[in-house]
């Protein structure tokens, strides 16, 4: 039962030479393949590589210089750059990219010894909330394969569910990685914006987008985290400090730790059994000797229409670039250069993507630039002041990460703003660039429920602690689902 | 109806660095096309830039050199367009919160009169790729060598009233950039260039006219002749009862006309806002500072100072200050000749630039070094040699790149100025010449040219023109 072993499990299964990193790689591989007719998790398996890694990787364990990663198998998110893999980032505008060059975080995984299995499945170009905008297919959810995994991270979660492999990347810009962490049952991580470099990773909305992890345990993510994160050089926004051993607080006692409730997060749109599992998570914490204490963050509910002004508009310009001439889909025999404009775009674009493009193009036009693009930036600034005000009274907020669990294919497609009101929890970190988590908390109807735990900027310390001291009391994250335990 | 023409320019200069301003790939000019294009100047996805900190200081220099305020916080912003010279879609510039903002300088126009000239302000932006569209047949080529390379965007106020003025303007702003060792100002390959904002009004009128952009003119000569161009042409629409459009314009160097490229309605909206992947500029107070610190002494000033302490003409000083290296020319040789600075100025601006410019020579390249023209002059302090000899001299320096005491001797150019033997030639001119001597003494004046003529025709050249001139009129007069 190699597949429900956790990363930590395995690393020490690999020191003590109970199998290799090989043999772990085959047996993930086995499950990928096996598994995408019914999930279609993946967009590229790179199985020859992911051999050769392993192989590597083994050896370096057998000359004892491997470090807590080694010979880990993983996949990346398709919209991390591989060098000579195809990075499709779900579009058939990239169906054809192969990268000349890897993400920093593909390099620095790499570096760790991670084994790369393949490029997993996404909504295209990230924007999405179901997965279900992907040029590759829908990924289906592990729990109830008529459902849908959430993203625009489904892949890389459904993944991480099924134990296909035992972590992903993922990226999240309004909730890409908690949402479906929580629809999924597994544990994600975004964390605080310039955390994370962005090297690499193709930009939806640059301000916003930020890489994590998506693991089963908290601990998971600590081992992860800090082989990702730290300063690039490749990266203005990435920030200069030090990347702490998020391994060696995990077990840090909550004693004196005060966890703030948001009002704001108990709303008319929250399931009612996903509410009840909040508060009984929230039980947890105050039996691990947390102190809960109510918080308002009254600018909350406006983070939907920020976001879907800001995420667009940079959006609409960072997809500039995918014009036809240099890479990605071109369309056939151009009559002249509007025409390849037009046709390569229209062709290489999806719907939603389509969609996004021009509410961008529209609110950074002049004459609706300060009702639409200078407005939503002031009200993301008084979300941001609710955040740190809140943070002057609490170590940490906690609140649903979704207001539902999974729902069914085809559901919310028809309707975009239903949709888009899936992310109204999670949003509001990335508008403030706060790190952001989500851990299993329960079931509804057998479907997996997220708490979204969140902090100041550069706390991840403190909410993979908080993570994986609920996690030591509670086994919502430990669940496989039945289809997938064997 | 007499016409006011009201000018602005916005000047691009080419910022000296080695590297891109957002990425490590070279800017040297002329390379293989694409060979100096990285995967960052491609816009390929998922790439970052990163500013690139030279192009900073040097927009710092240029503020300050022009008295203006530099920003502790400036703004990258992207300017949204497309083109396939331009790989990410967008070009990054600095909109509302430039580097450099609200600085002059003063223009000295050919009458002799001071003008001051806005600066609303300076920022950095990327430059775009280029364009081919000959040599490859059924298709355009795309050369991305230039994506990246960092401009400074120079903005004037609308405060120059004709073509010269602009020119003057230009010219000054170049001279700057070069002091400052922020751009080459080389013209021919696009370093320095300019868009021209031309417009016309009745004169006395409060409001400017209807204004078109000239865009891309790449020397002083052109600026000149597409703006007094379209100044006709707009005057002319007007005239004939038409309206001025706003609109950007073409010149064509080879017609000497400019021409409509878009209207105001077919001009992008650029949908400018600020750039995600890259910070705000910070800059603290020390940092501007030190960068002050480090400024060379400024065209004006060293203008001022050569008036002041040579007695030069303010054309003249201008002149002699057009370039830092020409001016290190011209005060290294005043210093080694000791004095006479008005002479040393003639020979700089004379028979050097003249050699320099048949040449197509820059003044560090001079075959002529400020020690062997400060040699020549030397010699014509000391009445070794005459004013005329002395530039037959120089031409043998700059010939053949010996000193000038060298040539002197070896044609034996050495200047007579011993009355004797003067005398002795003159006595000799006199015999010879019977006849013009008794027309001289009769009142016929006008032959002592004549004699001034054969004497120096029977000493080579040599006699000393002076004591010639002296010992002559004594020995006609009898």
């Amino acid at each position: 039962m190699l597949h429900t072993l956790t990363i930590a499990q395995m690393a020490a299964g690999l020191r003590q030479r109970r199998f290799s990193s090989v043999e772990l790689t085959q047996a993930m591989l086995a499950r990928l393949s096996a598994s995408q007719p019914r999930l279609n998790t993946m967009i590229t398996l790179t199985a020859a590589q992911a051999l050769a890694a392993a192989r590597a990787a083994d050896a370096d364990l057998a000359a004892g210089k491997a470090g807590a990663l080694c010979g880990i198998p993983m996949v990346h998110k398709d919209i991390f750059c591989t060098e000579g893999v195809l990075t499709s980032c779900a579009s058939k505008m990239l169906s054809n990219f192969v990268s000349p060059y890897d993400a920093t975080v593909v390099a620095r995984l790499k570096a760790a010894g991670m084994v790369m299995l393949g490029k997993a499945n996404m909504d295209e170009f990230a924007m999405g909330s179901s997965n279900e905008t992907s040029y590759y297919g829908p990924v289906r959810n592990p729990w109830d394969a008529s459902m849908v995994p959430g993203g625009s991270s489904g892949g890389s979660a459904a993944v991480v569910a099924a134990r296909l492999a035992p972590a992903a990347t993922a990226t999240d810009t309004g909730g890409s990685i908690r949402q479906p962490a929580a629809l999924c049952g597994i544990t994600g991580l975004k964390p605080t914006y310039g955390r994370v470099s962005r090297y690499g990773m193709i930009a939806f909305a640059s301000s916003l987008d930020q890489a994590g992890t998506l693991t089963v345990t908290a601990e998971d993510s600590a081992l992860m985290l800090r082989a990702m994160a730290g300063f690039d050089p490749r990266d203005s926004t990435s920030v200069d400090s030090p990347v702490p051993d998020y391994a060696a607080t995990l077990g840090d006692s909550l004693a004196g730790v005060t966890i703030g409730v948001v009002r704001e997060f108990f709303d008319a749109g929250l399931d009612a059994t996903c509410g009840q599992a909040v508060r009984d998570a929230l039980k947890v914490y105050e039996k691990l000797g947390a102190r809960l204490k109510d918080v308002s963050c009254p600018n909350l509910p406006l983070s939907v229409p920020t976001y879907y002004v800001v995420a667009p508009a940079e959006c609409s310009s960072n997809l500039a670039r995918f014009d036809g001439v240099r890479f990605g889909h071109r369309c056939e025999n151009p009559r002249d250069l509007m025409d390849l404009y037009k046709r390569s775009r229209g062709e290489g674009f999806g719907a939603e993507v389509k969609r996004r493009i021009m509410t961008g193009t529209y609110v950074l036009s002049a004459g609706y630039y300060d009702a639409y693009y200078l407005k939503a930036q002031k009200v993301r600034q008084l979300i941001a002041q609710d955040f740190a005000r809140a943070f002057g009274e609490v170590d940490a907020l906690v609140g649903p990460t979704s207001p539902t669990a999974a729902f069914a294919l085809g559901a919310k497609t028809s309707d975009p703003i239903t949709m888009y009101l899936n992310d109204i929890y999670t949003i509001g970190a990335n508008l403030a660039g706060i790190p952001g988590l989500s851990v299993p908390c329960g079931f509804a109807g057998g479907l997996p429920l997220g708490l979204q735990i969140m902090g100041p900027h550069f706390s991840e310390a403190r909410l993979l602690n908080l993570a994986h001291r609920y996690q030591q009391e509670t086994d919502w994250h430990a669940r496989v689902p039945s289809a997938w335990v064997n | 109806m007499q016409w006011e023409t009201v000018i602005g320019l916005e000047i691009h200069a080419q910022l000296a660095t080695r590297s891109k301003i957002f990425s490590s790939s070279a800017t040297a000019y002329g390379a293989t096309p694409n060979s100096q294009a990285n995967l960052v100047d491609l816009g390929y996805p998922g790439v970052l830039p990163v500013l690139n900190s030279a192009a900073v200081r040097m927009a710092i220099k240029f503020g300050l050199a022009v008295g203006a305020q530099v920003a502790e916080r400036s703004v990258f912003a992207r300017k949204n367009y497309f083109y396939p010279d331009l790989p990410k879609g967008y070009q990054i510039s600095q909109y509302e919160l430039p580097i450099v903002a609200r600085g002059a300088v003063e223009v000295l126009l050919e009458d002799g009169t001071r003008k001051h000239i806005g600066i609303t302000r300076a920022h950095l932006e990327e430059d775009a790729g280029k364009s081919m569209h000959e040599g490859i047949a059924g298709s355009s080529g795309i050369d991305l060598n230039r994506a990246g390379t960092p401009l400074l965007e120079i903005v004037s106020e609308p405060d120059m009233r004709s073509a010269r003025e602009a020119v003057a303007y230009m010219k000054k702003i170049h001279t700057l950039v070069r002091y400052l060792e922020i751009c080459d100002g080389n013209m021919q390959e696009g370093s320095f260039r300019c868009d021209a904002n031309v417009s016309v009004r009745p004169r006395g009128a409060e409001k400017f006219g209807t204004r078109a952009e000239i865009k891309n003119i790449n020397s002083f000569r052109y600026v000149e002749k597409a703006i007094n161009y379209e100044v006709a042409r707009q005057i002319d629409v007007i005239e004939s009862g038409g309206k001025v459009l706003q609109e950007t314009r073409l010149y064509d160097p080879d017609k000497g006309e400019t021409r409509s490229m878009r209207s105001k309605e077919e001009a992008n909206d650029y949908r400018y806002f600020p750039d995600p992947d890259l910070l705000p500029v910070v800059l603290d107070q020390e940092t501007i500072a030190a960068v002050r610190r480090s400024l060379p002494e400024l065209p004006d000033a060293k203008a001022a100072r050569f008036v002041d302490a040579f007695g030069l003409s303010e054309y003249d000083a201008g002149v002699l200050t057009a370039g830092r290296e020409i001016a290190a020319f011209y005060e290294d040789v005043v210093q080694r000749v000791g004095g006479d600075p008005k002479l040393c100025s003639n020979w700089v601006m004379g028979d050097l630039s003249a050699q320099l410019n048949a040449n197509n020579l820059e003044i560090g390249a001079s075959r002529v070094d400020a020690a062997a023209l400060a040699g020549l002059i030397a010699r014509l302090r000391d009445n070794t040699i005459s004013g005329k000899i002395a530039k037959e001299v120089f031409e043998a320096m700059w010939a053949q790149g010996s000193s000038a005491d060298a040539i002197i001797e070896a044609r034996g150019l050495r200047q007579i100025t011993d009355s004797g033997a003067i005398e002795t030639a003159i006595r000799d001119v006199m015999a010879k010449n019977p006849g013009q001597l008794a027309n001289y003494r009769s009142g016929k004046d006008k032959l002592f040219g004549f004699f001034v003529g054969q004497v120096m025709k029977a000493t080579a050249g040599k006699a000393n023109p002076a004591q010639l001139n002296e010992l002559l009129k004594k020995m006609l007069a009898g």
